[in-house]
């Protein structure tokens, strides 16, 4: 595609495609992997370097994103051969992806190393769940938390349900709007093979489950799986000797703040998210806008984190976000599907990693679906989305992701192909 | 002293090193609302912190703040988490303005201070008076008693206060 000519950027120095994902790996998304975390993140490290054509050796940046969940990235390193010039482990969750690439960038254009890659490997359902059960929900209450969890305010549903329910009073969002965003990336998964949940749901489906906290019903939440995933980062000209075609990073912002970041809760209004600053950085570092964007992977560990995300952004107009995300605009064969993978509510959970692993297949022209294989060992992709079928996005040229830690923070990053 | 109690089966840690969090707290002991105000800006401000979020300044008193306001928003609890909340559920979770500094220092700013939906006397709601509130309930602090020296603001309904005729709420009752 012709890309816009030049525009302000952030910085004076921005590095729009200048460095490339050149892979992509993850483990199967299931619920009691059987594994420790070391296991799945050599795992997912080893098939995104494998993906991308390299060998351990060609790796010299590890960086990884945890909660004390996780295995540290020197372990990870040391077991698959790698002999990191940097690495480093990161406190969090959602938003991690997509500041980590940034980091990945930065470094490699310090000099400090030539190939990064990125994983996150968690046992969110059979370890350490992210909801909050378990361990986590007898742990002492002090500090802070004296002013949230003594008050049932804990879990992440209940933690973002003030700014969910708050939007529906602002803007008259309905329930049955919101519930289409699972309904859709239900459609989806139902054409990833690899999805946790391959079922498809209706929106009756989402308002007849029981109610979690209001707004949210159990299928408004996303599904918490064991998995290890990871990406490659290194710079353009060496993602010309990788294995498939470039994936090229056009603009990326990280861990972008509300003001007041202490859930933005004092600083309204509170149906507003980090997006709305994000996006000051993420449009002009990419040199394109939302509508230039094919495909986006907005962050659903809600229904809602997805269409407030869109919203905010700038895909639809301040308000808007109810209407867009299910009038079929971001279903495969609409103007711009979001997650088609099926994401963090079917696919499977992994703090933002896969959405972005999704988005590299599709610019790639490669989503791993049922089409089937052509005698070069490519998939022959119909675009027939029915169940089972394609979701391969035809027009395929552009991306958004954008993570979301809570309603305060978030991340973006925007990609092309050639 | 570290203050260690138990509040619905819950361990409660207020440790000494926490000053802020230890004299906002003793305030509440006494049912008494009280917030640090910076002594360079003049601004409220909550939850308790080292430096006024609006000038950095660390100067501060805590002064006398009136607990009335109105709900901000809310959650409605159904599936409690915590194994203390459990056998309370439906719970409510308030985000109220504080009328005091309301739409300050910029329009969409307030004093929003979290806290259960409770009885007068500081009990978690039954659910009768759960359905009555919602966004727009004009609701007043009371305190639910931990231990000696330890108390957390929580909100009932305002019954002296004019009320929205139909508070907002989420459709699906």
């Amino acid at each position: 595609m012709t890309m816009p000519a030049e525009t302000d950027a952030t910085s004076p120095k921005h590095l729009r495609d200048k460095y490339a994902i050149v892979g992509v790996g993850e483990t199967t998304y299931t619920r009691g992997s059987g594994k420790t975390t070391r296991a799945l993140g050599t795992w997912a490290v080893r098939n995104a370097i494998e993906d991308a054509g390299l060998k351990p050796s060609d790796v010299d940046g590890i960086l990884s994103y945890q909660s004390r969940d996780s295995t540290f990235s020197t372990f990870i390193a040391g077991d698959l051969g790698i002999r990191p010039n940097f690495y480093m482990d990161v406190f969090g969750g959602g938003s991690s992806t997509e500041a980590l690439v940034g980091m990945a960038m930065g470094l490699i254009e310090a000099g400090m190393c030539k190939v990064v890659v990125i994983f996150r490997a968690m046992n969110g359902f059979s370890q350490v769940r992210i909801g909050g059960t378990g361990a986590r929900a007898v742990a002492p209450v002090s500090g802070d938390m004296l002013h949230s969890r003594a008050y049932g305010w804990q879990s992440a549903g209940q933690m973002f349900s003030l700014t969910f329910m708050r939007h529906m009073y602002d803007y008259g969002t309905r329930p049955e709007q919101v519930a289409a965003v699972k309904a859709i990336h239900s459609e989806h998964a139902s054409n990833n093979p690899k999805a946790f949940y391959k079922q498809r749901f209706t929106v009756e489906d989402v308002l007849k489950s029981r109610i979690i906290c209001k707004p949210l019903h159990l299928l408004d939440c996303c599904v918490e799986t064991d998995n290890g995933t990871a990406l490659v980062v290194t710079s353009a000209e060496r993602a010309r000797d990788c294995r498939h075609p470039r994936t090229l990073i056009r603009g990326v912002v990280g861990r972008c703040n509300k003001p007041r970041t202490d859930m933005h809760y004092q600083h309204g209004p509170i149906s507003t998210v980090a997006g709305k600053y994000a996006r000051e950085i993420l449009w002009p570092n990419a040199g394109v806008g939302p509508e230039d964007v094919d495909i986006t992977g907005s962050y659903d560990a809600f229904t809602f984190t997805t269409m407030l995300q869109l919203e905010d952004y700038g895909f639809c107009k301040k308000g808007d976000g109810g209407q867009y995300v299910s009038d079929g605009t971001i279903r495969l064969g609409g103007r711009r599907p979001n997650n088609t993978s099926g994401g963090h509510l079917c696919e499977g959970y992994t703090h933002g990693l896969n959405m972005v692993i999704e988005n590299v297949r599709q610019l790639r022209h490669d989503a791993d679906d049922s089409c089937p294989m052509g005698p070069d060992g490519k998939r022959r992709h119909t675009y027939d989305y029915r169940e089972g079928g394609c979701r391969q996005v035809k027009k395929c040229e552009v991306s958004a992701n954008m993570g979301w830690a809570n309603p305060g923070t978030g991340s973006a990053m925007v990609m092309r192909n050639e | 002293m570290a203050t260690q109690a138990t509040y619905l089966g819950m361990p409660l840690d207020l440790n000494d090193l926490d000053v802020e969090n230890v004299a906002y707290f003793k305030h509440c002991a006494a049912h008494d609302f009280h917030l640090q105000k910076c002594g360079i800006c003049g601004l409220l401000r909550y939850p308790p912190t080292t430096a006024c979020p609006w000038c950095a300044s660390p100067r501060s008193d805590w002064v006398k703040v009136e607990g009335k306001g109105e709900v901000h928003s809310y959650s409605e609890v159904h599936h409690a988490i915590q194994p203390a909340f459990k056998a309370h559920t439906p719970y409510l979770i308030l985000l109220v303005d504080l009328d005091t500094q309301k739409g300050h220092p910029t329009e969409h700013e307030s004093l929003r201070v979290v806290g259960n939906l409770t009885t007068p006397d500081g009990k978690l709601a039954p659910p009768d008076m759960v359905r009555r509130v919602g966004i727009g309930t004009r609701v007043r602090m009371v305190f639910s008693d931990v231990a000696p020296g330890l108390a957390i603001p929580q909100w009932t309904i305002d019954e002296g206060a004019a009320q929205p005729a139909k508070p907002w709420r989420y459709p699906q009752e």
